[in-house]
């Protein structure tokens, strides 16, 4: 038996704060309610600026109602984000006691602390370098979010912050199996938060291409494999896991949701923003996921999908579960929860994660809601409207992120 | 026009609450911001920042060392708005 092999490593806490609500029950009864956290934002950046898009996935409930005022002020929100879905996660797993040695953290942000860094550069322009405050440097640090979540569990086996655009968060939850595993800690508390719903960056995701202009119908805009699907909702948010090797877990007798049984990760090599249509990245990551879960295609039951509701991305990734899967994808539950949550950025791959981590533990996937009419090249059956049961016995979910960038991250995740 | 040291004081306690969490009351003349208030550098140079903003001085970083109490600030401030 491997070192690796000797290491499972298991779910033991669930934290997040997203569109749909302030923690993991809330979030997680409106997923299964098929609800939607696109709003028409209280602004008016569209008037002022000329952005094509006035809605957006904003946060439930805003920090400034779960935080102490000094943290709200010396902490980016996508740092506020993350230590709200750490301390949710952190209760939730029974604030495990574990010496601090043994303890990491591994929470990324695709983008960092934009509003801070934005902000720093009006104060800069308008009101010169004197007016800048001390704490610019610490709060717009994209490992601003790892660093304070080490603080505040005392986390000192490492704290880090991967990035990989959209698929950071799931590449952080991957980073923090691989710690366990390698023997580097027995607890990490690992996940992604992002922070962006800014006029600068919104304007400039508008610049790509790549956001839904369905300004008249915020809640349906977001619908991916839909034929009417026209681009992706910003989002905002976090979720957090509390990661766990299955002795230490066991030895406390905390409550295990699943286990994180394998990584899967590849690059495309192939263009900065578009997904290679081949897929070959997308498969080469999920068949590693699989093998290194020791899993074979029929184990496959669910598979929360990246699909972000563009025209192309959508499709690549179907066409590459099928190319893997092969017949055994007819009996994949997919869900692309996206469809609700709008779309988290670094967020999104710790948030689908977790979702797929609920989805095993209550043996139920979350619907996909806004699919009026399902594109015609949809190649694996689709979870619509309503949760779906999940088979009994053992199963094997997946969730798959993907970024900008070209970076493929699939998570393979088993029954406890 | 001019702050009174008791404006100032209930200013710079505003300032000092906002920075750590500390209710205001706490803020008072003798309290020193190291021992008493536990502000770091950091957060030391923060609450200089706001200062100078809401009372229109220029406290230079060469000064903020002599500033142990709260009441060292008041005074400061108030002689430097002249």
């Amino acid at each position: 038996m491997t070192a690796a092999a000797s290491r499972e490593v298991v779910v033991t806490g669930l934290g997040a704060t997203t569109p749909l609500g302030g923690d993991v029950p809330t979030t997680w009864a409106a997923a299964l309610a098929g609800e939607s956290g696109a709003r028409t934002m209280e602004n008016d950046w569209s008037e002022k600026y000329g952005i094509p898009v006035t809605f957006a996935a904003t946060i439930k409930v805003k920090p400034e109602e779960v935080l102490p005022r000094p943290e709200i002020k010396r902490m980016d929100p996508s740092t506020q984000y993350a230590m709200i879905a750490a301390r949710e996660a952190w209760q939730d797993a029974g604030a495990p006691e574990v010496d601090g040695e043994r303890l990491g953290a591994v929470v990324s942000s695709g983008i960092g602390g934009i509003w801070t860094t934005l902000d720093g550069w009006d104060t800069l322009r308008e009101r010169g370098a004197r007016r800048l405050l001390p704490m610019t440097v610490p709060m717009l640090m994209p490992n601003s979010p790892a660093a304070y979540v080490s603080l505040e569990f005392g986390a000192q086996a490492g704290a880090h912050a991967l990035v990989s655009a959209c698929a950071s968060g799931a590449e952080a939850i991957g980073y923090g199996i691989d710690m366990i595993r390698a023997g580097r800690a027995d607890v990490v508390v690992c996940g992604g938060t992002e922070a962006t719903i800014h006029p600068m960056p919104i304007a400039a995701f508008a610049a790509s291409r790549t956001l839904s202009l369905r300004n008249d119908d915020p809640a349906g805009a977001s619908r991916p494999y839909d034929v009417d699907r026209d681009g992706f909702v910003i989002g905002e948010g976090a979720a957090v896991v509390v990661l766990e090797s299955a002795e230490h877990a066991a030895a406390r007798g905390a409550r295990v949701y699943a286990r994180l049984a394998g990584v899967g990760l590849s690059a495309d090599a192939y263009h900065i923003t578009s997904p290679d249509p081949d897929g070959k990245g997308q498969v080469a990551a999920m068949r590693r996921a699989l093998a290194d879960a020791d899993a074979t295609g029929p184990d496959v039951v669910h598979v929360n999908a990246h699909a972000t509701s563009t025209k192309v991305g959508d499709l690549t990734e179907t066409r590459s579960i099928r190319t893997l899967l092969g017949a055994d994808a007819d009996h994949v539950q997919l869900s692309a929860t996206k469809s609700m949550t709008g779309h988290l950025l670094g967020g999104a791959g710790a948030l689908e994660t977790l979702f797929a981590v609920k989805a095993v533990h209550e043996r139920l996937a979350p619907p996909t809601i806004n699919v009026a009419t399902p594109d015609p090249e949809l190649q694996v059956p689709l979870v619509r409207d309503t949760p779906s049961a999940l088979p009994d016995g053992d199963i094997v979910a997946i969730n798959n992120s993907f970024g900008f960038g070209g970076h493929n991250v699939a998570l393979a995740i088993t029954n406890a | 026009m001019a702050h009174t040291a008791s404006e100032i004081l209930e200013g710079l306690a505003e300032i000092v609450a906002e920075e750590t969490g500390l209710p205001t009351d706490a803020v008072v003349a003798e309290k020193s911001f190291t021992d008493d208030l536990d502000i770091d550098s950091l957060s030391m140079m923060t609450i200089v920042t706001h200062a100078e903003d809401k009372f229109g001085v220029r406290i230079p970083d060469d000064e903020v060392k002599n500033l142990a109490t709260v009441g060292d600030a008041v005074k400061f401030i108030e002689g430097a708005q002249a």
